[in-house]
Order: C-alpha cells, then structure tokens, then sequence
C-alpha cells in the first residue's frame, strides 16, 4: 500500500522534516530529525528507482485529480536516477553536517539551518520529480530561496553578497523559465509536460514556441551556470557553510541540468531543437568555453573554495558538452557525469570543510603541510582530485571516456584533443593545491591541525570510496546513465 | 504615543473589528473574494497596528516572539498535515475527498483546514518579519 504512495513521500517527508525542525530550538534535535529524514528519503528513491526499473514508468495524480488537469508526479529512468542522486548526497552528508554546523553556524540559528536545508532538499527532489511545467517552477523557488538562505548563513560577511548575487540572478533565471512556461501554456492550453509534448506536434514552427524555447533555455541555462551565466557561482560556493557548499555543489546545477533536459528531449523533442536550431553548436562553444575559461580562472584562485567552485563550472561545462554531442555515447557522458561530478565535488567540498573544520582557513598559505597532519582528509582530497582529472580507475574517467568516444562517433576528433587538453587544466588548478598540501613544510596555522572526527571524516571517506569504485564497477551509474539516453533519444516514449 | 487617548480609545476600537474581518475574509474564501493569504494579512496588520500605538513590547506580551516563530512552520504542517491523513486514509496525497461524508463535503473540509494552515503561516511570518525590523537596534 505505501509502495504506491512513494512519489507523494519522496517530497513530503522532507517538507514534514522542515517543519519538525523549525519548532525545534535546540540544533542537535533539529539535525536528528534531519537525519531521519535525509535517510527516509534515501530509501524512497531507491525504491522508486527499483519500481521503474521493474514496471517502467509510474505517474501518481497528486491530489487524486487526473493528469492533465491535475498535478502529475511522473516518475521515469531517468528522474528516478536523479532523484537517487540528490538523495545519496542528501543521506551521506548528514552525519558530516552536525560537527561542521555546530562550529559554522551560530547556536540560535542550528536549528534554523537543518530546516532550510530539509526545505532546499525538497525543492530539488520537487523538481526532478513533478511532472507539471509550473509545479518544477513552484520546487524551483522553494530550492532556490532555501539556497539563499543557506549561501547567507556563511560566517564570511561576503556570504551576504554573495547570496545577493545569487538572488538576482536567480530571480531572473526563474522568471525566464515562468515566461518560457507561459508562452508554451498559451500555446498549447496545458501544463502537463506530457501533454504538452504531444500538443506541441505540429506547431513546433511557430515562434511563440521558439521563443519559449530560448526563454526556457536561458533561464534553465542561469540555474545551472552555464558558461557566461555562472557569475553567482564562485561566490556562492566560496563563502556558503561548507556542509551547504558541498551539497549544493552535488545536487543544485545537477537538478537543472536535468530540467534542462527533461524539455530538450521530452516536450520539444530531438528533432526540433537538435536539427533545426543551432542548440548544438551553442551548447558545444559555450561548455568548451566553461571548460577552458573556468579552468584557467581556476588555476589563479587562492581560496581552495573559489577554486573548486570555478573547477565546477568548468565540470558543469562538460555535462553541457554531452548535451552539445547529443548521440547516445556523447549524451551517457553527460548524465553519468550528473552522478560522477557530484561525487567528485562532494569529497573535494568535504575535504576542504574537514581542513576548515581543523585549521578556520581556506587559504592556500594556510595550507601548508596539511597532508601531514590529516592525512585521510588530505588523501580524500587527492583521489577526488584524481576523479577530476579524469585518471583512469576513479568516476571522472569514465565521463571523459565517454564523451570522447561519442565525439569521435561524429568524427570530431578535435574535441576529443580538447577534452584531453582540458583535463590537463585541471592538473595545473588541483595539483597546485596538492603540491601545498603534501610536499611543503608544515606552516603555523597547520601545526596543532590532526583528522577531522570521525562523524565528518568517514562520509567523506565514504564518497572517496565511490569515486573509486563507480570508476571500477559502471553497472550502476553507466548502466542507468545509458539506459536513461537511449529513452531521451527515442523521444522518450 | 502611547499617552494619547484618541490613538489608544481608536485602536481599542478597531481591533476586535479588524480581528472579525479577518476571519471574515478567511472563511468566505470559498464564496468569494478572500481566503487564508488575505486573512492572514489583515490579522498580522492587526498586531502591528497594535504594537505602533501601545508599543512593541506590548505587542510581544501578547503574540510573543517564540509563539510567531512556531506560527511559521504550524501553518505549514496544518496543510502538509492534512495530506497525511488523505494517505492515511488510503487515498492520494492532498486528496481530501474522504474527510468528509462524502466527496464534495470532504473536499470543502480539506480546504478549510487547509486554509487555517495559509492563514497561521502567513500571520507568523508576516508578523516575524515586521518583529524583527522594528527590534533592530533595539
């Protein structure tokens, strides 16, 4: 019986979560409820993941009002995987949460903090889940303004700017995507993604729909931090807790990437985004530019933060690459690197939140020989480093692999050098940081640094383990990721 | 201002009045114009009418600021709340048809309860937010 009510669950248990947490004053409370909570929804999604991968797709009518005139939760392979995604992020960070919370945040305001972030986890999942075009929008805003929040509750005063920044740009990407929403409505009469996809056909030419199309696009293409839309990003990253940086660095852009998609291929369809627009070509120049211009911004950053933060954009850009690709091989790249870059980034944001959590800087002179005072959390640096670069035998390989070989499936042979060439980039901006860590001397701030507690240290280690053993084992992660494309690309019947 | 008796003698005045237009609007949402979102503005209007002429601490003696606090999330778990007992009751999330004898009773029901859970939030956070503009540098 509960079985059938699992797609209501996934996003009411984070929302009864958030509420539970707020009537709390005491944060330790508030972070055990949202560790039941993060874990329950764990369980949900993998059930989910389990039902569509038995029965196929499942469509549950929130409310009991038929789609389309009701809300329609659909759930398919491939917002089944990002719902697991979000909500393995979710669960493994929440032990790492309470000792980092507990010296980040103030101890009127812990509390607070658990709650906007069960709401921000809600928002996401609310997003990949839904099957309405306005309800994403409503989770869009909740998960956005629930962001903010939390970017602002960073200890660095410039966490407010910082959040500023993101608030603005924010806004103007959701309502983008709301005006994007409106044209397709006044098209088509529905806001049911499925039935707008099947009354599109025929009018696809017509240049409300278009011009939905690019409203759609851009304001997506914001919330992900596309190439020249990512200025809110680094500060974002920079100056958050770090517990929130992690998660919003694995799951935040991961979540548009997949709106973004989700209307790419299911509601306007291969054919007209693919062949008769340029999407491609624009998709294929700005993630090279993300790819090369974020690294190289990268390399000169001295706030391991904003280096891994200007590291994610360019990451983002080649998730946006296997859209620009866009055959089977070039499009499994891309999704399974929704998966592998939001383990990567995890453990790298965990580290560096362990290394904060110990020495209260994140500044490369800070940094000096910290690998041997905290060898585990310098090490899970490393290995996630490695995943970033793409060495074989760790998650980050099997992206690149993929996108190179869809690239030369098309015969563009360059791009596979630039992909290669831009893992290079990577070497420069993390081997900086490795050198500093592991091979100079132990500076004052470092000295009395030792490992981070246990609660913190092995979730991180945790996800270091995944970086290596998904780069080993693919069935999972690939599997899911190529079954997922090959449904995108058949027109998602 | 707090000593002037045409302040004080009005304020007393209108704010049992401005209490029952809100649940005026909060219940005539169904029938017409109104509905949680109004009504709670109206009654968080009322407390801040009252803390402009007898002043804020008198204010928070009567909605004190921890009782605000749990208003925001209560309003929230009301609605949510209610989704819960339409699954339990073995129906879809948020379908309120079987709280009542039947179908349309039941749905009227959902939306009252649910109604009181936009007012209780929409008055605490309106009310939190003008609490802590008015206590800053205080």
């Amino acid at each position: 019986m509960i079985s059938e009510h699992l797609p209501a669950l996934q996003v009411v248990i984070p929302l009864l979560g958030a509420v539970l947490c707020a009537c709390f004053k005491r944060g330790v409370a508030a972070w055990f409820v949202a560790c039941v909570a993060s874990v329950a929804v764990l369980i949900v999604s993998v059930g989910l993941l389990a039902q569509v991968y038995d029965g196929g797709t499942i469509s549950y009518a929130l409310g009991g009002w038929r789609p389309p005139f009701g809300i329609e939760y659909r759930i398919d392979i491939f917002n089944a995987y990002v719902l697991v995604l979000v909500s393995v992020i979710g669960a493994v960070i929440m032990p790492y949460a309470k000792r980092s919370v507990e010296q980040e945040i103030p101890a009127d305001r812990q509390a607070w903090f658990y709650s906007i972030y069960l709401l921000c986890l809600c928002g996401l999942l609310g997003i990949a889940i839904t099957g309405d075009a306005f309800n994403a929008f409503v989770f869009m805003e909740i998960s956005s303004l629930a962001t903010y929040a939390l970017i602002a509750m960073g200890r660095d005063r410039r966490a407010l700017l910082a959040a500023y920044q993101y608030l603005i740009m924010g806004t103007i990407g959701a309502t983008f995507y709301v005006i994007g929403v409106g044209l397709l409505y006044s098209m088509t009469g529905t806001l049911n993604l499925v039935d707008m996809a099947n009354r599109l056909a025929g009018i696809e030419e017509s240049r409300a729909v278009l011009a939905a199309l690019a409203f759609l696009t851009v304001g997506i293409s914001l919330k992900l931090a596309l190439f020249p839309l990512h200025v809110w990003l680094p500060n974002a990253y920079a100056y958050a807790p770090s517990m929130a940086t992690a998660f919003l660095s694995a799951t935040a852009t991961k979540v548009a990437v997949y709106l973004l998609l989700r209307y790419f291929f299911t509601v306007f369809g291969v054919s007209v985004v693919y062949a008769d627009l340029p999407i491609s070509w624009i998709f294929l120049v700005l993630s090279l530019a993300a790819m090369f211009g974020a690294s190289v911004v990268a390399v000169f950053q001295n706030n391991i933060k904003r280096m891994l933060a200007y590291s994610s954009v360019g990451q983002i850009g080649y998730i946006t690459l296997g859209i620009g690709i866009a055959n089977e091989t070039g499009l499994t790249g891309g999704i399974v690197h929704l998966f592998n870059h939001a383990v990567t980034k995890a453990t790298l944001f965990m580290a560096v939140g362990a290394i904060f959590f110990r020495i209260g800087s994140v500044r490369i002179e800070d940094l000096g020989g910290v690998g041997k005072q905290m060898p585990w959390t310098a090490g899970a640096f490393v290995i996630a480093g490695f995943s970033l670069l793409g060495i074989p035998g760790t998650v980050g390989f099997i992206t690149k692999w993929y996108l190179g070989l869809g690239a030369a499936e098309d015969g563009w042979w360059w791009l596979v050098i630039l992909i290669v060439l831009s893992s290079m980039l990577s070497v420069v901006y993390i081997g900086r940081f490795v050198e500093v860590m592991w091979f100079r001397d132990v500076v004052p701030a470092a000295r009395r640094a030792k490992e981070p507690p246990l609660s913190m240290l092995l979730p991180t280690l945790l996800l270091t383990g995944a970086t290596i053993f998904f780069g080993f084992d693919t069935r999972l992660t690939e599997g899911v990721a190529e079954l997922a494309a090959q449904w995108l690309l058949s027109g998602a019947r | 201002m707090k000593l002037d008796v045409v302040f004080r003698i009005a304020a007393k005045i209108f704010i049992p009045f401005m209490l029952v237009f809100a649940m005026y609007v909060q219940f005539h949402g169904e029938t017409g114009p109104g509905g949680g979102f109004q009504a709670g503005v109206v009654a968080a209007a009322m407390v801040f009418f009252y803390a402009i002429i007898f002043g804020l601490d008198a204010a928070q003696q009567i909605v004190p600021p921890r009782v605000v606090e749990l208003m925001v999330p209560a309003g929230v778990g009301i609605f949510a709340g209610v989704g819960v007992v339409s699954l339990l009751l073995g129906e879809n999330y948020l379908n309120y048809s079987p709280l009542g004898p039947d179908s349309p009773h039941g749905q009227e029901y959902g939306i009252i309860l649910v109604e009181i859970g936009v007012l209780v939030t929409v008055t605490g956070t309106l009310v939190a937010i003008f609490y802590s503009f008015v206590g800053r540098g205080r």
